[in-house]
């Protein structure tokens, strides 16, 4: 067909590492989103400011287009293991799809439930039972986290089970497989990540507001709250994020390998800034390194002993050029993360955190910078797991569905299309919201034309109810 | 490690609630999707804001019953789920690309306010039509069974495109739009819901036909259904299944002409359960037809029962605030955003 030779596992890896990037920038999102807009509407309960609504009202359809797209993007996820990778599925059903029903049965519905309420809730509930749906909407996703990272990790650090005469994986001990060894260092780096990406997309539009000198009220307390997160937390993600690392070492050794581009086990390993790892020579081209520094940072002595590539056959190894270098994108914009906060806190105590525009266009720059670092982080940690899926356990060569390579390239086509289309079109009105900022009158019904005829309507309705 | 399976038989369980999630999915989302398919013959503008606020607040939710019976496959049966997946690769694909665009729509629509709202509109109907006809299609060849070699999907890419699976598509469209329809008269006033009452005459006829036609194909797809449905003396006791169908009928025709409002609605869901139950009933025990009993592909008991816990935990607690999130939004449906 097409005179092409298609590779149907290249096609399905492709197709969902494609489906997955764009599934969980959303998530990330939401996750920050939730439990921000939780504490934005706790403050306006207790403060009974009304800026504090007006941010409110104006992040939560920011939020309910996120939300949207990561149901209908999560949807999509949770058939792509059966169509794509369905001898996967069957050796691993036992073990990991319980992981995948409680993420369903504990917090998809609750979140989906109440999200109702959150969007549509005003003047039906209470003020108290509309912040209580928020906090359980925001609980939701954590949960979702929970599960779904428990199940990744177990794919990353598998244990608790055994494999039966049949070559399915049988499960022997369930909190073994709940919480394997990579799991809650993978669980906080992520919440984390993911309340950063809020932290630094509010800071970003705030960031806009305060530029453009508009909003100022509403723009001087998102810019703050989320300057508190650069400053605080950011740092913090440097140390759960070398946690994890010192984590992936000991389990994962090869994929450490891959990050620092180190080919040979041994000490005095350098720190690559730059370098092109070549997969036939097996060397680190063109390295800019610093002496010892990888092992350093991953030992603490300079002559500690960090696992090579060659440890393994070739093989064995992900693709390496890949791994080093998402893993230097999301180290160099966490510490661009890092410096944002560091730059706050001066310009804080300078009482110019307002007021300098040039640390204002940094900010606007950093937007982004969340989603990327998230995606990059990644990539690092699912590339570093080939040539498996379940690491050690089963390759990725043998996961692969009986389907044909031309069904998994027309589907990745239409996924492309489609999700480029939605993508395109959630970014657009995204854009919008923020372009028309907090607005500060009561805007009920101003998408629809007040009629004559409307508003009768609307009388009778009440009069009826 | 906990095991369940010496004291009960957790696969028939698992079956019956997976076959439970799968049915609820089916009239929840079926209502929303139904609405989407009626969507562009709606006499007005206000008329679709009103369509689309009625179901705006439970979309999500409802959407949900079918990544809980996605999801319970692959934990509870793992080889079903991984036969029928390739099996029904592009129905499948299909049918969620349909889902994301009706889901999108709802908040993009919300958004906007010029002509680029005509394009959502599209998106909704397109993506509620195209999700429903996958659905039924789905149905089709789930019901004709799929060929298997070991443990994997043994057939041909366009196996799924055959034309028992149209029309089981078409039926299903008519079936979700008489859903729809009927939710629209419980839920709309005036001329939305005097609109309403005239789609839901017109589509039940569609749906009358398309049960027919199934209902008299299903005992030649295999003998074993043949002869489930015609020996003595189970034809007496299944009897009861077909003359509810056609009662249910003929008084949701005889509503459908009168002033009631909950009733088409309920009877809708009845006409439903009565085909779900008689389609389950003709495949019970396969949960992949002709190749794989409940008992077949079993996960691991213990993973099974680890699951169970969850389900009898939280499916209740779901059902309370399902229950307590439409109490409230009770009432009829206005044509104003509300966030």
């Amino acid at each position: 067909m097409l005179g092409l030779e298609l590779d149907a596992v290249l096609l399905a890896r492709i197709q969902f590492a494609f489906t997955i990037s764009f599934h969980i920038v959303f998530p990330a999102f939401t996750i920050g989103l939730a439990s921000w807009l939780a504490v934005i509407e706790g403050l306006y309960l207790k403060t009974g400011e009304k800026r504090y609504e007006d941010i409110y009202r104006m992040w939560v359809k920011i939020f309910a287009v996120c939300f949207g797209m990561g149901v209908v993007s999560g949807v999509v996820m949770s058939y792509q293991f059966g169509t794509n990778w369905s001898v996967f599925s069957d050796k691993t059903g036992n073990v990991i799809g319980p992981l995948l029903g409680y993420e369903v049965l504990t917090a998809f519905f609750l979140e989906a439930s109440f999200l109702g309420i959150m969007l549509f809730g005003w003047g039906r509930v209470s003020k108290k039972m509309h912040f209580v749906s928020t906090v359980i909407v925001a609980v939701g996703t954590l949960i979702s986290a929970f599960w779904i990272l428990s199940a990744n990790s177990w794919m990353q650090t598998p244990q608790g089970f055994e494999i039966g005469d049949d070559g399915l994986l049988y499960p022997t001990n369930w909190i073994e497989i709940i919480f394997n060894p990579s799991f809650p260092y993978r669980f906080f780096h992520m919440v984390v990540a993911a309340y950063l990406t809020t932290a630094f997309v509010v800071g970003g539009v705030s960031a806009y507001y305060l530029w453009r000198g508009r909003h100022q009220k509403h723009a001087r307390i998102m810019f703050a709250m989320a300057m508190m997160m650069a400053v605080f937390v950011a740092p913090v993600q440097l140390l759960i994020g070398h946690a994890h690392g010192e984590n992936t070492m000991h389990y994962q050794p090869v994929k450490v390998a891959a990050m620092e581009g180190n080919w040979e086990r041994g000490g005095n390993k350098p720190l690559y800034l730059f370098g092109i790892p070549n997969e036939e020579t097996e060397t680190t081209d063109y390295g800019v390194k610093v002496p010892n520094g990888a092992s350093w940072v991953l030992t603490g002595q300079a002559d500690g002993e960090i696992p090579g590539l060659k440890d393994v056959a070739k093989e064995d190894r992900p693709p390496v050029i890949w791994v080093f270098w998402s893993f230097r994108v999301m180290v160099g914009l966490g510490m661009a993360m890092i410096l944002t906060g560091v730059c706050a806190a001066v310009l804080f105590f300078r009482k110019r955190l307002f007021t300098s525009r040039l640390f204002q266009l940094w900010c606007m720059a950093m937007t982004p910078s969340g989603f990327i670092a998230l995606l990059a982080g990644w990539f690092v940690t699912e590339i570093g797991r080939q040539p498996y899926t379940a690491y050690g356990v089963i390759r990725t060569s043998e996961s692969i569905s009986p389907v044909a390579a031309e069904q998994v390239a027309i589907s990745l086509i239409l996924f492309i299309i489609v999700y480029t289309l939605i993508f395109g079109a959630g970014s657009y009105y995204i854009l919008k919201l923020i372009g028309k900022g907090p607005s500060v009158k009561k805007d009920k019904g101003a998408y629809y034309g007040h009629t004559m005829e409307a508003s009768v309507t609307k009388k009778l309705t009440t009069k009826d109810s | 490690m906990f095991d369940f399976s010496t004291w009960i038989d957790l696969p028939l369980i698992w079956g019956g609630l997976i076959a439970t999630a799968v049915f609820l999915y089916v009239f929840l989302d079926g209502f929303d999707l139904g609405c989407g398919i009626l969507f562009p013959f709606a006499p007005s503008d206000q008329c679709r804001n009103k369509i689309m606020n009625s179901i705006a607040p439970f979309w999500d939710g409802n959407e949900t019953w079918l990544v809980l019976g996605g999801g319970g496959l692959f934990a509870a049966f793992p080889v079903a789920y991984a036969v029928l997946m390739p099996a029904l690769y592009m129905p499948v694909i299909l049918m969620l690309i349909g889902l994301i665009f009706r889901g999108v729509a709802f908040e993009f629509r919300f958004k906007t306010d010029g002509r680029d709202r005509r394009y959502w509109d599209i998106a909704f109907h397109g993506g509620s039509l195209l999700a429903a006809f996958m659905q039924g299609m789905i149905l089709g060849n789930f019901v004709q069974g799929v060929t298997v070699e070991g443990r994997s999907f043994a057939g041909g890419a366009l196996d799924w495109a055959n034309g028992f699976a149209v029309v089981t598509g078409i039926a299903v469209i008519f079936g979700y739009a008489l859903l729809g329809a009927t939710w629209l008269i419980m839920k709309t006033d005036k001329q939305t819901q005097d609109w309403a009452r005239k789609a839901a005459r017109y589509v039940v006829f569609f749906v009358f036909i398309g049960m027919v036609i199934v209902s008299i194909s299903m005992p030649f797809i295999d003998p074993r259904i043949s002869d489930l449905w015609f020996s003595v003396p189970n034809i007496f006791f299944l009897l009861p299944i077909p003359l509810c169908t056609a009662i249910a009928f003929i008084m949701l025709w005889r509503d459908l002409h009168s002033a009631r409002e909950c009733r088409p609605f309920l009877l809708s869901i009845a006409l439903f359960f009565l085909a779900y139950l008689g389609i389950g009933i003709s495949l019970f025990p396969w949960i992949v037809p002709f190749s794989f009993t409940v008992w077949d592909a079993a996960a691991a008991s213990t993973s099974q029962s680890l699951l169970l816990v969850g389900a009898l935990v939280f499916l209740p607690i779901i059902l309370i605030y399902t229950a307590y999130s439409y109490y409230i939004f009770r009432g009829k449906s206005d044509e104003h955003s509300h966030y």
